[in-house]
């Protein structure tokens, strides 16, 4: 028998040899690669330069001279271009963070519910499953801001809880908290409350595992987290003074304005983005094997500590890496905020600034970035979280 | 090891009784009549086709189902749909499954001292002294600090077997315990059993390895169809069936 590797035919000897086709191929793709990013690189520049448009970042002190409809810093429209970046990727963060909170906790409300026994809470979360991951988003989006907030009574007639929050036609009127002489006082309490949380939590860990008795830290620490800054602002006086909003002629002063486009945004996301988490959390629960259940039942586990210390650390497994997409998807869709004159990133710096300026290139390049830098570091604390409960296996 | 080697005299106490038991699914009728006593300390092999309710019987014993007449009473507390009752029995009744159903994310020690914290209550100290000595009895103490997904078949249901015997129970319940086995593996799981019984544990156990159920069964059962046909000592069992379906499903078994 012949030895094809030490004894190779000469005919086409050098393309049937795998280390030198692999060299080819891949210095012919990277050539590839550089062609045309070397082409669409010249081929901008010309067109530049044709146009007689200067490229780079100078543009970015320059005043913008127009105004935000919501800012977490200060913004006037005198600021430069440079500040309505951070003030669009602020409002960016802000829906997203909103966003990712509400429909988590909406999300795992819901696929709990979509395995309950109850017949009832089980096709309730089903049809919301089944309305919401249905209907596109952007619709969701209209459909909160043009039908429902749009369509909310004038100021005069808002609706109103307890004289406190109200909801118009311009927005939810909240009130807002000032500090107040016992404001220090507070936020002390708060610290040793939260620091006693944690002791109080390990002191129990440290219990059980010394005495096998268990305590209940949550109930205790729920109480503690009341009781400690209540006794606080008794002694030290009120944490806050609260500006109640108050109806002065056609519109109200004082408290907390939620602007209407923030509040479609964010319920028509997180509620898009909830019945997709539902789905997820159902799935990694039913993932979990039913012998892992009977298993722990034969043991004599309780129902509760089942959830807690069997199921749960396995489904989470499951879990992260589809709910990590969602995460992704959920930011990346705050970019619809644009169709509805929220401020976000996308509507005031890739939109209104590269209108004004003409800089295209720049200031996608910079949006694009911050999306790419946010969906990055995202991914990066999920997957160090997902390895961290990763299971070892052989 | 000889013919039932391990004769032993048993106790008098009846440790699970169940009698007229039926339960249906949907208009299935799995368990028709089942009248079965276990004393203490007695080994019991229940064996027959598949489907004819084996499973079914141990797994109304701990409740993973439930029965729909008759009573099934447990050393002594009957079992009712009562939670308390339930869990009290759950503790005192041991149970190994075909596929293990360790619990992949904990390693081997933690599988064996979790339901000893939780449910018994035990310090962490003392849980695993209590793991470390049943795993030195089935022989794997060296891999107290692996998971599950690292040892092999055998390893596994000796961990499971561990498992169950750290909550202390007085009945223990095998559920083709060696059935999802290499074969290179079945006898390191049946040695660990033997060992067991040879300790007076009250045992039942579905199984088809027939060797097992003569060296150490006091009674083999025959089920078929949701019915008990014949109970028998093994010798019995084995060289003089009285039921034709028995002597059919020997026939088919023994002759492999």
């Amino acid at each position: 028998m012949q030895n094809p590797a030490s004894e190779p035919s000469r005919r086409g000897s050098m393309m049937t040899d795998p280390k030198v086709r692999a060299w080819v191929f891949q210095i012919l793709a990277i050539g590839a690669v550089l062609g045309i990013g070397w082409y669409l690189f010249h081929n901008t520049q010309a067109n530049l330069a044709q146009r007689g448009i200067t490229s780079g970042f100078a543009f970015l002190n320059n005043p913008a001279g127009f105004g935000i409809l919501q800012s977490l810093i200060d913004y006037t429209e005198g600021d430069t271009y440079g500040r309505v970046f951070v003030v669009g990727l602020l409002n960016t963060l802000l829906v997203s963070v909103l966003g990712i909170f509400i429909a988590t906790i909406v999300g795992f409300v819901v696929g709990v519910a979509r395995l309950s026994p109850n017949w009832l809470i089980s096709r309730l979360a089903a049809l919301y499953i089944e309305i919401f991951r249905n209907i596109p988003p952007l619709l969701q989006i209209f459909f909160w801001y043009f039908a429902v907030l749009r369509a909310m009574p004038p100021p005069r007639d808002s609706h109103a809880l307890g004289e406190t929050v109200f909801l118009n036609i311009r927005g939810l009127y909240l009130p807002s908290p000032t500090p107040a002489e016992g404001f220090w006082a507070f936020i002390v309490a708060l610290v040793i409350a939260i620091a006693g949380c944690v002791a109080l939590a390990r002191w129990a860990r440290v219990r059980h595992e010394n005495t096998g008795r268990y305590f209940p830290v949550l109930w205790a620490s729920l109480g503690i987290l009341v009781v400690v800054p209540a006794l606080f602002a008794l002694v030290a006086g009120s944490p806050f003074h609260w500006s109640v909003p108050e109806l002065t002629g056609f519109n109200f002063r004082g408290g907390w304005v939620v602007i209407p486009e923030l509040v479609a945004i964010t319920l028509a996301l997180s509620i898009y983005t909830a019945a997709f988490i539902a789905e997820i959390v159902r799935a990694g629960i039913q993932a979990v094997s039913h012998g892992q259940t009977e298993a722990a039942r034969s043991l004599g586990l309780r129902p509760g500590h089942i959830l807690r210390l069997v199921i749960i650390p396995q489904a989470l497994r499951v879990i992260i890496p589809p709910l990590t997409s969602q995460y992704l998807n959920l930011v990346k869709n705050s970019s619809l905020a644009a169709a509805i004159g929220y401020p976000d990133l996308v509507s005031v710096f890739a939109g209104t600034v590269l209108n004004q300026t003409g800089q295209a290139i720049e200031t996608i390049a910079i949006t694009m970035s911050v999306y790419l830098a946010i969906s990055l570091s995202i991914s990066l604390l999920m997957n160090w979280y997902n390895k961290r409960i990763a299971l070892v296996e052989r | 090891m000889t013919e039932n080697a391990l004769k032993h005299t048993l106790g008098d106490k009846m440790m699970i009784e169940l009698s007229g038991v039926n339960k249906w699914y949907g208009e299935f009728h799995v368990l028709k009549d089942i009248n079965l006593s276990v004393r203490q300390g007695e080994r019991i092999v229940l064996c027959g086709p598949s489907g004819s309710g084996k499973s079914t019987t141990i797994r109304c014993i701990n409740r993973l189902e439930e029965h729909q007449q008759g009573r099934i009473v447990v050393d002594g507390v009957e079992l009712t749909s009562d939670l308390k009752h339930i869990e009290a029995i759950r503790r005192e009744v041991g149970m190994v499954f075909q596929h293990f159903n360790l619990f992949p994310h904990l390693t081997v020690l933690q599988n064996c001292t979790l339901a000893p914290m939780w449910v018994r209550n035990m310090p962490k100290k003392e849980a695993d002294e209590v793991a470390m000595h049943y795993l030195n009895r089935v022989r794997i103490p060296e891999q107290a600090n692996k998971y599950p997904g690292q040892l092999s078949g055998g390893q596994q249901q000796r961990v499971a077997i561990a498992r169950a015997l750290c909550m202390k129970p007085k009945i223990m319940l095998f559920d083709e315990p060696t059935s999802a086995l290499d074969p290179e593996m079945v006898k390191e799981v049946l040695d660990t059993m033997i060992q067991l019984a040879e300790s007076g544990m009250t045992m039942l156990c579905v199984t088809h390895e027939m060797g097992f159920a003569r060296t150490v069964a006091d009674r083999v059962i025959f089920m078929d169809k949701g019915e008990i046909i014949e109970q028998a000592p093994p010798e019995a069992f084995f060289s003089n069936p009285q039921n034709e379906r028995t002597k059919t499903f020997l026939g088919q078994i023994l002759n492999h």
